[in-house]
């Protein structure tokens, strides 16, 4: 019973020159369920990834299953140990049928072998079983909802006999009722000797039903803690390394002018009937799960979709948004989610990647473009956002994620605009740059630019902004104004 | 529900096909006969060989357009061996075939190891094995074929009541043949789930433990062995082997493959469709033709088809996704 299922010593991964994890030493009992938290780009996935073979860790790390030492692990050698992941994406084959992706072990082996449809089918209905589910099994995966692709995705972990199941960021698009039901699929994981890490940067829901706690920060273990003794807050200090004051900052700003107004915002299938205002020099939170329609309307204010009824206003005057030229032309600017495929041209140079928004703003003479106007335009935003950088010519890619997040700023605020949206700008942010981008935006709030800040990390929202929104189901659900509701009342809100 | 979508395809294709061919049957007097009908399938079969390789990578996630450059060289490095050294069938067919597995090999090679996109890689290798071919046979052609080659093998014949004589012959057999192997390799062996399964996920794919490289193995060895195979028959049909004879129908063969339903995206795709795709391609050439069209007019008409195809079926996901999206939120509350 004492002997732990899985346990890690002295494992390190360094890729390049970061070091992403340092000698972490860890352990997993049989049928426990252990929560590992740390902030985005502490090490988690970096740790996830060797224990299912993924990635190789560095030499004099040891992994060992059972007491016996596994290395060097492939991914077929840890599924035939038990370890199963359910990433974040979930890793289904969105065209093949329920059976299938459950059963999917059942035609791995070999090559020249008859596809074995029936047993296929017998152990995909068994494991549904198992967990008291119903699903068709001919569905085709891409027809299902979020939650039932991750069911599907448990069911295939526990057809493949697993013994201990990593589950990365499982509850990061479920609603209340959905995680309650995943929660329960893991007491009978539990009871069935299966032990379940969960793998989260939020903590509330996991919290409650884990036994115990590791905490990593920028690849460290700070500890493992029995979850008796410690409470979210503590956590959140242990993941951040700082004492974190609740630091609210919003402002009454009901009397400042209005900046953006929307009324009655509808796009079929995306959000409906979305109204609100943006004030100059207002930081406006809009929080919800993933899918509630948040980013599909930003993409509508920036000009990228259509809305098909309702109306947006920049100053009073109502805009017409065919593109999103249009939108820069109003004012409008829009850090994307995706910064690394949508933000940035990663390749090129700094200094280039700052000015593409502007280019029109930098012709000399002849209207040919400048050379040293678009080299000062550059050095002037990397010297007022803090930039760290090498120098303007370097390719984007040799920065760190803070610091290419700094650039896509730069790049927007460029354009000098009066509205700015920024869509999860911390995602991937180390710590240290995530509070450098909260000083950006209150900085940019306090010289009267409106900003409409978008994410999902509801402590975020609530120490950032002045008032947040939140949406479901591509609806505006509810208007909140730190300090007058609590964060915890915010979160079970958007969470309900 | 999914599965009679996944069906729909291969009914809506049938469906078109059933219409033309009662449009032409009532406008080409000459088009709705049995003998008609049997000749154009053999007049495709080379290239329904061809697809149904074609639709092999396709479903990997990857594409393939060095094929026809495959099957020259294979073809005339058979059809040399047959006629300047005198080899009996039983060396120069299986060098052939040899030769077409290796040429796949490259590419694969390409791809999996040195991570070319698979366009690119095959991009290149087309010019550089046509080219190479060219350059060390002059362009000369080999008309010199012996008969256990060029024999016409006919297996059934029968004459019906208008007199015409109608012969299921060795190309039409060897499109069966292969259509069978195709359809009993991708539905029913572990091999075809593996293919799917990458084509539609390849990262998800590696993770559970698909051995990623040899299915590039077997893709595009598979690829290079119908090839070879359609080079082979296409010799026999023709009598002759020409270097450049293939060459360029490339697109003809992917329009078969992309019309019967395969994705370039990969992981979808069926045996059936693409059977079908060649021959709603025969029957347009083969009625236009009755018509007396030009043949510009056909090359119109395949485009035209293409797009239309392919934009229904992706408006037809994007109405779904839409759908899907506003039903998601309300299933959770």
């Amino acid at each position: 019973m004492n002997a732990p299922f899985l346990r890690l010593s002295g494992v390190s991964k360094r890729f390049g020159g970061v070091l992403a994890l340092d000698r972490i030493d860890w352990d997993v009992m049989p049928g426990e369920v252990h929560c590992l938290v740390g902030e985005n780009g502490c090490g988690k996935s970096t740790l996830i990834k060797i224990v299912a073979g993924v990635h190789p860790p560095d030499p004099g790390s040891v992994v060992a299953i059972e007491e016996h030492d596994v290395l060097p692990l492939t991914p077929a050698r840890a599924h035939a140990l038990g370890v199963q992941v359910i990433f974040q994406d979930l890793s289904l084959f969105p065209n093949l049928s329920v059976a299938e992706n459950v059963g999917i072990a059942q035609v791995l082996t070999g090559l020249a072998r008859p596809a074995r449809f029936a047993a296929m089918r017998e152990v995909a209905r068994a494991t549904l079983q198992r967990l008291a589910f119903d699903l068709p099994l001919d569905a085709r995966v891409s027809d299902l909802p979020v939650a039932e692709r991750q069911i599907v995705a448990i069911c295939r972990g526990l057809a493949a006999r697993a013994r201990l199941l990593f589950m990365d960021e499982p509850t990061a698009s479920l609603t209340r009722a959905e995680v309650n039901r995943l929660l329960a699929i893991v007491a009978r994981l539990k009871a069935e000797g299966i032990a379940v890490v969960f793998v989260s940067h939020r903590l509330d829901e996991v919290v409650e039903i884990a036994e115990r706690v590791t905490v990593l920060r920028d690849g460290r273990k700070v500890g493992t803690y029995a979850a008796a003794e410690v409470d979210e807050r503590r956590i959140a200090s242990l993941m951040t390394g700082l004492e974190l004051n609740s630091g609210i900052v919003a402002r009454d700003l009901a009397g400042a002018a209005p900046l953006l107004e929307v009324r009655g915002l509808s796009r079929d299938g995306e959000y409906s009937d979305v109204s609100f205002t943006l004030r100059a020099g207002e930081v406006l939170g809009l929080t919800g799960l993933l899918g509630a329609g948040r980013t599909e309307l930003a993409l509508s204010l920036f000009g990228m979709t259509r809305p098909d009824a309702g109306t947006i206003a920049v100053d009073g005057r109502t805009v017409t948004l065919r593109s999103n030229h249009d939108a820069i032309c109003a004012g409008i600017a829009y850090l994307s989610e995706d910064r690394l495929n949508l933000g940035l041209n990663l390749r090129q140079s700094i200094g280039d990647n700052i000015v593409l928004a502007v280019l029109d703003r930098l012709r000399g003479a002849l209207g040919l473009l400048s050379g040293a106007q678009r080299r000062a335009t550059a050095a002037r935003w990397v010297d007022r956002l803090n930039i760290r950088i090498p120098g303007l010519d370097h390719p984007v890619h040799t920065l760190s994620g803070g610091n290419q997040q700094r650039v896509v700023l730069a790049k927007w605020l460029a354009t000098s605009p009066k509205i700015l949206i920024l869509d999860s700008p911390t995602v991937g942010v180390d710590i240290r740059n995530k509070q450098g981008i909260y000083e950006i935006v209150r900085g940019l709030a306090a010289e009267g630019v409106g900003i409409l800040l978008i994410s999902d990390e509801i402590e975020e929202v609530f120490a950032t902004c002045d008032r947040v929104l939140h949406m479901r189901g591509g609806r505006i659900a509810g208007e909140a104004i730190p300090g007058r509701v609590s964060e915890a009342a915010l979160r079970a809100q958007v969470y309900a | 529900m999914p599965e009679r979508l996944r069906r729909s395809h291969e009914a809506w294709l049938l469906a078109v096909i059933l219409v033309l061919g009662a449009v032409l049957a009532a406008i080409a007097p000459g088009f709705l006969t049995p003998g008609n009908f049997v000749d154009l399938i053999e007049t495709y079969s080379v290239q329904g060989i061809l697809a149904l390789g074609l639709f092999v990578v396709l479903v990997s996630g990857g594409i393939d357009i060095s094929f026809a450059a495959t099957a020259s060289v294979a073809q005339y490095l058979a059809a040399w061996l047959a006629a300047r050294l005198h080899m009996p069938g039983i060396v120069c067919i299986p060098a052939g075939l040899l030769a077409g597995v290796a040429l796949g090999a490259i590419n694969a090679t390409l791809i999996h190891f040195v991570r070319v996109t698979s366009i690119i890689a095959t991009i290149a290798t087309m010019s550089v094995y046509f080219a190479l071919l060219m350059y060390f046979t002059g362009g000369k052609l080999i008309s010199d074929l012996p008969d256990w080659w060029t024999d016409r093998i006919v297996f059934v014949q029968w004459q019906n009541a208008e007199g015409d004589l109608v012969r299921i012959t060795l190309p039409i057999v060897m499109l069966v043949v292969a259509a069978l192997f195709t359809w009993l390799m991708m539905t029913r062996s572990t091999a075809g789930r593996q293919l799917y399964a990458m084509g539609g996920n390849p990262e998800s794919a590696r993770r559970v433990g698909v051995a990623i490289g040899r299915l590039h193995y077997l893709a595009y060895g598979f690829l290079g062995f119908m090839a070879a195979l359609g080079g082979i028959i296409q010799a026999h049909r023709v009598g002759e082997s020409v270097p450049n004879a293939m060459y360029g129908s490339e697109l003809t063969v992917l329009s078969a493959a992309v019309l019967g339903g395969a994705s370039l995206s990969g992981g979808v795709g069926s045996v059936p469709g693409v059977l079908l795709g060649i021959v709603l391609l025969a029957i347009l050439q083969n009625g236009l033709n009755l018509l007396g069209v030009s043949p510009y007019f056909f090359q119109i008409v395949i485009g035209l088809v293409i797009l239309i195809s392919t934009s229904f079926t992706m408006l037809a996901t994007r109405g779904r996704h839409a759908r899907r999206r506003v039903a998601a939120p309300a299933a959770g509350d």
